[in-house]
């Protein structure tokens, strides 16, 4: 296996949780691969195990966590071997820090901004807490956070502010690798874009990969690079950005480009008939056959991942 | 639906120089110490058998107007009229019937539903307060109403936590049908679901609509999905309204520079479809102590002197084009 040039490359990822109805197959059997200063965007709806991805990346693992394996290979090194200790000295925040979902209401409401941004440089950088704040500053200026908001509390803060203070808190390590869950899904339009032109002047400036995981496809190309569509469980499309926008190969991601509505569209925007599978009892063979306009005979067996040119899917159309 | 067929249509709601301040207390004593102006004197009528959309950010105060039209919010000044009777003027008793007319369906199908009560119940629970028909008629009209938005009739023995968001905002769709109104406010019907079932619900709503000849007015923040639905839009900011006019000149030409901005911020899924976009500095000012003159000045583009001196008034510039803007 080589990997040259690859950040990230992550094979046969599984997370389960256990529950009293058996287990919950969130992230089951994912593989990508991203390369640095690059940003992946990863789609789908809700429920189909994308926030799982990004705590199994992290090994951020609940307590009814089950079976997880797989390897995730970072500059080349897989940190599936490290331990506990090892993992988050070197990995968890060092390399690879996460802006978690509603990170507006992530933060501490009783501790000064500034002093929750410069925590992990100084559990992780080992400086003292005068150099971790005037670090913090250069952060704040980064994403646009006016310096003296430093000693303000969150609540001081509007949504927009506070997300930003996240992204400043991702940051200040200086990881290879931020991902995103969802991060602009409760804000506003005008904030949004605000945010997105945040993470676009990151990823040109200090050279940043982004793992964004969203559902709002619009909002998420902005940022992206490349596109891994996730449905039920396991990554069904892996596209660079280009060729996703304007010629997805899966059904499930023809559906979901349909379903956005467009401005000054003239095509009613459609929906996907059904829900998706519980990740409980998963069907046999393609899991979106229940749902697809194309289904034939054979989705009955599980597809295969096809490669076309860099881009891989997994459907039977292409086999 | 055409500009001049809307214009033939008559009003079936008028609302004028709405008011509604929210006191905020504080100390011991908790006496009021400030107003939150939630809402400072918005006129706007809606036709009968139309969309009106209803855009702004988070709070401008769009729910508010939404809630005080249906006096779930009572107002602190102004008049809502609705079929040429004035709402706010209403006792409980007057107000009982009209309630009928006019209904909700909320932003959130999560928390908007009895989780203890079977979604059939749910449904006829409006039939019940008003007393219409046998309780054998109440639940064949549930019935009814849910498979109108596509559900079926062992659905309504099921209790809420047994749906998905979709289902769950059809299931409030089919409640704010039961009594059969002619007006609903529809308070973010969409944006707490899944983009792919999103369209699945507008275009129930807008079957509705044709079929019972339903008029909206459609709260949402999310401009490309009000475009969808609407005939007319209007956008507010900061609790005024600044912008009012059919959905093709909005979105065609905007006139106010916040309609401007909103527009040129919203993604377009396509990474290669590059706009200019007018990017707004700094976050909406609070509504405690919003700015003098045009409340938007603080962020404007294109702001002069003038504007944090003076309201611009809300003014027709052009026939059925409302906008407050000294620019404009």
């Amino acid at each position: 296996m080589t990997q040259n040039n690859k950040l990230l490359q992550i094979e046969n990822l599984v997370l389960h949780f256990k529950t009293l109805n058996g287990a919950v197959q969130a992230v089951d059997g994912v593989n990508f691969t991203l390369d640095s200063n690059r940003a992946v965007v990863v789609l789908g709806e809700s429920g189909c195990g994308k926030s799982s991805l990004a705590k199994a990346i992290l090994r951020l693992l609940p307590r009814n966590a089950g079976t997880y394996s797989g390897h995730v290979y970072l500059n080349g090194r897989d940190v599936m071997e490290l331990s506990e200790e090892e993992f988050r000295q070197n990995v968890r925040w060092a390399s690879i820090s996460m802006v978690p979902q509603a990170a507006m209401n992530a933060l501490n409401p009783v501790i000064r901004v500034g002093e929750q941004v410069a925590e992990p440089a100084i559990v992780h950088l080992g400086v003292d807490k005068t150099e971790a704040l005037s670090l913090v500053k250069k952060m704040f200026q980064h994403v646009g956070v006016p310096e003296d908001f430093i000693s303000r509390y969150p609540f001081e803060l509007s949504g927009g502010m506070r997300q930003r203070v996240a992204i400043a808190m991702a940051l200040v390590t200086s990881p290879y690798l931020i991902i995103l869950d969802e991060p602009t899904s409760a804000l506003d339009v005008l904030t949004q874009a605000n945010i997105f032109n945040v993470l676009k002047r990151l990823k040109h400036e200090l050279g940043i990969s982004f793992i964004l995981i969203t559902h709002d496809i619009a909002t998420s190309s902005e940022l992206a690079d490349d596109v891994a569509v996730m449905y039920a469980g396991q990554i069904v499309e892996v596209n660079d950005a280009h060729s996703f926008f304007n010629e997805p190969l899966h059904p499930y991601s023809k559906k979901l480009m349909a379903s956005v509505p467009r401005l000054h569209g003239t095509e009613e925007p459609e929906f996907i008939t059904g829900r998706p599978p519980s990740l409980i009892n998963l069907p046999v063979g393609c899991r979106f056959a229940d749902r697809c306009p194309s289904r034939f005979e054979k989705c009955t067996e599980d597809p295969p991942v096809v490669e076309i040119e860099d881009r891989k899917v997994k459907c039977w159309l292409y086999a | 639906m055409t500009i001049m067929k809307n214009q033939e249509k008559p009003d079936i709601l008028v609302v004028d120089q709405l008011v509604k301040y929210f006191p905020v207390r504080s100390g011991i004593f908790q006496r009021v110490t400030d107003w939150v102006q939630a809402v400072d004197k918005v006129s706007f009528a809606v036709k009968k058998g139309e969309t009106l959309g209803m855009v702004g950010e988070s709070g401008c105060g769009k729910t508010t107007v939404g809630r005080t039209l249906l006096r779930l919010v009572e107002p602190t000044s102004g008049s809502v009229t609705f079929e040429g009777r004035d709402v706010l003027k209403m006792g409980a008793r007057e107000l009982k019937p009209l309630r009928r007319d006019m209904q909700i369906i909320f932003q959130d199908p999560y928390a908007s539903l009895n989780p203890r009560m079977p979604i059939g119940e749910s449904v006829m629970e409006g039939l019940q307060i008003h007393n219409i028909g046998s309780p054998k008629e109440r639940w064949d009209i549930a019935i009814n109403m849910l498979k109108k938005v596509g559900l079926e009739e062992y659905h309504a023995r099921r209790y809420p936590h047994e749906f998905s968001g979709g289902q769950r905002q059809r299931i409030g769709i089919a409640r704010a049908l039961a009594l059969n109104p002619k007006f609903i406010v529809c308070d973010e019907p969409v944006s707490a679901l899944d983009v792919s079932i999103q369209s699945q619900v507008l275009n129930i709503l807008k079957d509705l609509q044709s079929e019972f000849g339903l008029t909206y007015l459609f709260i949402a923040h999310n401009l490309s999905v009000v475009e969808h639905i609407s005939d007319r839009v209007a956008v507010m900011y900061l609790g005024k309204m600044v912008e009012l006019t059919d959905r093709e000149s909005l979105y065609r030409e905007p006139l106010h520079p916040y309609t401007k901005a909103l527009l040129s911020a919203i993604p377009v899924a396509h990474p290669e479809q590059k706009r200019e976009r007018t990017i707004l500095k700094g976050d909406v000012p609070s509504p405690l102590n919003p700015p003098s003159g045009c409340r938007f000045h603080t962020r404007c583009p294109i702001a002069v002197d003038k504007c944090s001196q003076e309201e611009p008034e809300f003014k027709e510039i052009r026939p059925g084009h409302w906008v407050a803007c000294w620019l404009a």
